[in-house]
């Protein structure tokens, strides 16, 4: 029980440091701070704005199975 | 036009856009990566502040485009979900692993080892900083792989089989992926992008003696770029040259397309520079060529590693010329694999009816049948055999101009390293800086029109004889691909203007601080 309450606290510790390692690695960023706007604003623009709005998985959204889906694309690929 | 072809062109389109866009970030990745990396083993080695300044700036510039770049590659996994879903499904889990396993090892390698890498300095012992910045290196790497990989199956498929039920081809045998193709497609491609790092590196330092602004950290940056981009670029040439003879081997009609060759002989002559004659085809009795230059016996020699080999050419693989020593390359004509890639399609039409009506010895007897024609399934989709030769105009000149930037680039490296390690001449030579920041753009283009041959000269196929690019479409409008169309192109212009602009203000304002030492 101690010996495992002792790993908990190393590791709660690990985190602790990783934490600290990312939070002030970003704070020191000059240039980076932009190149992370631009990465978020990016990701914004390819996963909410493109994906969702303009490029749904036609199966996916069309056929609940994947029975379904086969028998689709067999139709397609025969007719 | 109908709106079948103009879904199919629109969305050619935007595959191709939203790909060479992509790769315009890539091949920089993967290549300073390395640079980087190696040049913070010569400060752990050397202890010399210079590399130390060295690594830390070009690490710098590694960072804006990888930045910019990462995630560009996604739109494609989105185009293939919405305008090829055909494909997509028919692909199955051939292309799902090798996508599954990129997107796990991109994600955990390089946001765990990149972040050490910039944020690490000072925190961290300096030899696990180095293994993070070479496992970023690799990290980018092994992910190029299976990207690559999965595109080699759709030039080559092996290592499946197709399950009519499912309609899609599942793998069994993971390391027949691992083709001659793939193979050397992906040292191709890794070592294409060290030469082009090599040579951004050189311009970006011509841009500093030109300034005349730290030079001594300029000419360190020439020398291991222009060592570095020389290997790349020799490495380029020889997997160039295994890819040629795996070319030859499974695609020769793309090899046929890349030369212009109707009617190939024995010993066949390489074409250095031809004007095409635009009214030749597959069955007239053109000349292929208005006016040409060639190279006795050299293609024989780069496809088949044999003076006097058989190449064939469009016309010679339509009819199915047969090949005296090879067993590589199928020799059933074309008209006869329209045939059989109908009797395939009907065949799999009657397992559907069956599947249908629940009746098992139809479905087995139509397995059975398609299976024997399953090779040909593809040419099904064709009318007329004229269907399934590529754009040879694009794929000829596309390949002439990778070859002809090739050895320019070649001759450039060499040119650098004599100028580079007489000093003063480097520095005095400013028609070489002015043409080594010129040269940068055009190592882009030169890699570009690798991925240009390669995709155009598969054409009329997503995937080599079993899936042409009109049957992989999805049902969707062409509004929709024409609208999404130009969305990527303005996104993607931004984002490109965003790394030039960053990129540049981020050299100009480095390169007026001190680059060689910390010290005032």
């Amino acid at each position: 029980m101690l010996i495992s309450l002792y790993e908990v606290m190393k590791n709660m510790d690990l985190l602790k440091k990783i934490w600290f390692f990312y939070r002030d690695g970003f704070r020191e960023m000059t240039v980076g701070k932009t190149l992370w706007v631009i990465i978020l604003v990016k990701i914004f623009i390819f996963f909410v704005v493109i994906k969702l709005l303009f490029f749904p998985n036609i199966l996916s959204r069309d056929y609940d199975s994947d029975s379904a889906r086969a028998e689709h694309v067999r139709k397609e690929l025969t007719k | 036009m109908n709106d079948l072809t103009t879904v199919v062109d629109w969305s050619r389109w935007q595959f191709a856009l939203t790909a060479i866009y992509h790769w315009l970030f890539v091949p920089l990745t993967l290549g300073l990566s390395v640079l980087v990396a190696i040049m913070e083993s010569l400060y752990l080695k050397t202890k010399s502040e210079k590399w130390l300044l060295a690594t830390k700036f070009w690490m710098r510039l590694f960072g804006i485009n990888f930045a910019v770049g990462v995630a560009t590659g996604i739109i494609l996994e989105f185009e293939f979900g919405t305008n090829w879903s055909n494909y997509s499904w028919f692909v199955g889990d051939i292309f799902g692993a090798p996508l599954a396993i990129e997107g796990i090892l991109a994600f955990f390698m390089e946001s765990t080892f990149v972040a050490v890498m910039f944020f690490g300095w000072n925190k961290v012992s300096p030899k696990f900083h180095l293994a993070s910045t070479w496992l970023t290196a690799i990290g980018a790497s092994i992910s190029a792989l299976w990207i690559l990989v999965a595109n080699a199956w759709m030039q080559y498929p092996v290592g499946m089989e197709f399950d009519p039920e499912q309609m899609r081809n599942v793998m069994d045998n993971f390391w027949a992926l691992f083709s001659g193709i793939a193979v050397n497609k992906f040292f191709h491609a890794v070592f294409s992008g060290w030469a082009l790092a090599g040579v951004f590196v050189i311009g970006v330092s011509c841009w500093f003696l030109w300034k005349k602004r730290n030079q001594e950290f300029a000419l360190l940056s020439i020398k291991s770029a222009a060592w570095f981009g020389l290997a790349g670029l020799l490495l380029t040439m020889y997997t160039g040259d295994g890819s040629a003879v795996e070319v030859t081997k499974h695609q020769p009609m793309k090899l046929a397309a890349m030369e212009g060759l109707y009617h190939g002989t024995e010993g066949q002559s390489f074409t250095a520079f031809a004007i095409l004659n635009p009214d030749k085809d597959w069955d007239n009795d053109e000349d292929e060529y208005i006016f040409e230059i060639a190279i006795p016996k050299m293609l024989s020699i780069l496809g088949r590693h044999d003076v006097n080999a058989f190449i064939p050419g469009v016309t010679d693989i339509i009819e199915g010329r047969d090949i005296i020593d090879g067993d590589t390359i199928n020799t059933v004509p074309y008209a006869e694999r329209i045939e059989r890639g109908k009797l395939a399609q009907a065949a799999l039409r009657s397992y559907d009816a069956a599947l249908a009506a629940g009746d098992s010895v139809g479905m087995n007897l139509a397995k059975a049948d398609l299976q024997q024609n399953f090779q040909f399934f593809g040419y099904g989709y064709f009318d007329d055999v004229k269907e399934a030769i590529p754009p040879i105009g694009v794929t000829f000149w596309t390949f002439r101009i990778m070859c002809y930037l090739g050895g320019y680039f070649l001759l450039f490296f060499v040119v650098i390293l004599f100028l580079v390690y007489r000093t003063k001449l480097m520095e005095k030579a400013t028609w070489i800086q002015w043409i080594a920041m010129i040269s940068v753009p055009f190592m882009w283009v030169c890699s570009e029109a690798g991925w240009a041959v390669a995709e155009v000269g598969r054409q009329p196929w997503t995937v080599q004889n079993l899936l042409p690019t009109k049957a992989a479409i999805s049902d969707i409008p062409a509004s929709s691909v024409i609208v999404t169309f130009w969305l990527f192109a303005i996104v993607f212009t931004v984002l490109l203007v965003a790394e030039v602009s960053i990129m540049c203000r981020q050299i100009s304002k480095e390169s007026k601080k001190n680059l060689s030492t910390t010290k005032a």
